[in-house]
């Protein structure tokens, strides 16, 4: 099963995706692989559609990256897409990858049967292609304040922290915020004026529980809110999507705790 | 910076449920949300029924006359798994609220735990009803 609804189902008339083009085969009798891609040229003055592409798997990388880069080189330049790590560090290719958000770098092509459909983030804003606008997710990962509060004086030296409360970061420091989780959540689909999503809200966790931030009640204060954080149903697909494994979703839920703690 | 270029309000919007694969969690919490509403109206017929009881015989012999028709059946069959799955689906939240059960499969099997309790759980109940009438 690959998704609930039609390609269409409800999309305002100016995201319907129109059938695309079918580019050929370089070279026939190749193992080929079939990528459907979306494209959108805000200069065309037309709505999305989908193209096809085929490439030749025996002359391909094994990445969905490699494949998008080889399109790019070789059949249709005008095909945009951010990248630059290639190696799943840096976040820039997170993109919807067969049903799910992931980073094309770490994406094996053959861990796809059938043909491998390209989409942006889901519910974002295009800007061209798979490139997606993140302004107001930046935006609200300014909100967290993601540093270090201090109201103690400057030490000397350093700000220590013991290798246990070091430890307690693990799983939370690693975010490399490309917004795959915020991508696949519905909650934030459909409320992210309001709602601040998966990938901030474990961001600003990482920061309620560094030992060396002294910010934690103004932060939770922040974050009280029926809508901020409280729009999280735990439907688990944040922590499904994370390229990196990460945990959203437990998170916001010991964030939650941290809330209720603090009452009594 | 090209994140300013361009019409902003005239982009389109990235699909999102007609694209993504669906997974069992997303799947138990739009189950969730469905059996909640679908409670609201099952609380009417509770009400009707409480009603038909207040106003005597032939209200009664007429509410029983709709459950015990097959629609009648049908909604209470359906009520009955509703309030079971809204009632599993809690459970289920509340761990995961403890931050217990996030991790790959634990969180899977608690999703199915959900649905596989509600419906064993329904037939439980109705094979249970059943028994106690004949008696």
């Amino acid at each position: 099963m690959k998704s609930y609804l039609p390609l269409n189902w409800g999309l305002p008339a100016a995201s319907r995706i129109a059938p695309g083009k079918v580019w050929p085969v370089a070279r026939p009798g190749a193992r080929v692989r079939t990528f459907q891609i979306y494209r959108y040229d805000p200069e065309a003055g037309a709505g999305p559609r989908l193209d096809t592409y085929y490439v030749d798997r025996d002359d391909c990388g094994p990445m969905v990256l490699d494949a998008l880069i080889k399109i790019k080189n070789e059949i249709d330049p005008t095909l945009t897409f951010r990248r630059s790590c290639r190696e799943g560090v840096c976040g820039s290719c997170a993109m919807s990858i067969d049903g799910r958000n992931w980073l094309a770098c770490t994406q094996a092509i053959d861990d796809i049967s059938g043909a491998i459909r390209i989409f942006p983030l889901n519910h974002l804003s295009v800007i061209k292609d798979l490139v997606v606008d993140l302004n107001h997710l930046f935006a609200q990962h300014r909100l967290i304040e993601p540093w270090l509060e201090s109201r103690t004086p400057e030490p000397k030296r350093e700000r220590l922290q013991s290798p246990i409360d070091r430890a307690k970061l693990e799983g939370y420091y690693e975010c490399i915020l490309c917004f795959c989780c915020s991508g696949g959540c519905p909650s934030y689909w459909w409320n992210s004026e309001r709602y601040l999503g998966p990938a901030v809200l474990l961001q600003a966790y990482r920061w309620l529980i560094d030992s060396r931030d002294e910010a934690t009640g103004e932060r939770l204060d922040k974050l009280e809110d029926p809508f901020r954080l409280y729009r999280c149903h735990t439907i688990m697909n944040c922590t499904k999507t994370c390229p990196k494994g990460l945990q959203p979703a437990k998170a916001i839920a010991l964030t939650k705790n941290m809330l209720v703690e603090r009452q009594h | 910076m090209i994140e300013n270029g361009g019409n902003p309000k005239a982009r389109p919007r990235a699909p999102d449920l007609q694209i993504y694969r669906p997974t069992m969690t997303m799947t138990m919490s739009i189950a969730h949300r469905m059996t909640g509403a679908a409670l609201y109206m099952g609380t009417l017929l509770f009400v009707w029924w409480l009603m038909a009881i207040s106003g005597g015989s032939s209200s009664y012999a007429l509410q029983q006359r709709f459950m015990n028709s097959i629609p009648g059946r049908a909604i209470l069959l359906f009520f009955t798994w509703s309030i079971l799955h809204h009632a599993l689906g809690g459970v289920r939240h509340l761990i995961w609220d403890l931050g217990l059960a996030h991790d790959d499969p634990w969180r899977e099997y608690l999703a199915r735990a959900t649905i596989f309790g509600s419906v064993a759980g329904t037939i439980l109940l109705w094979v249970a009803a059943s028994l106690i009438k004949e008696i």
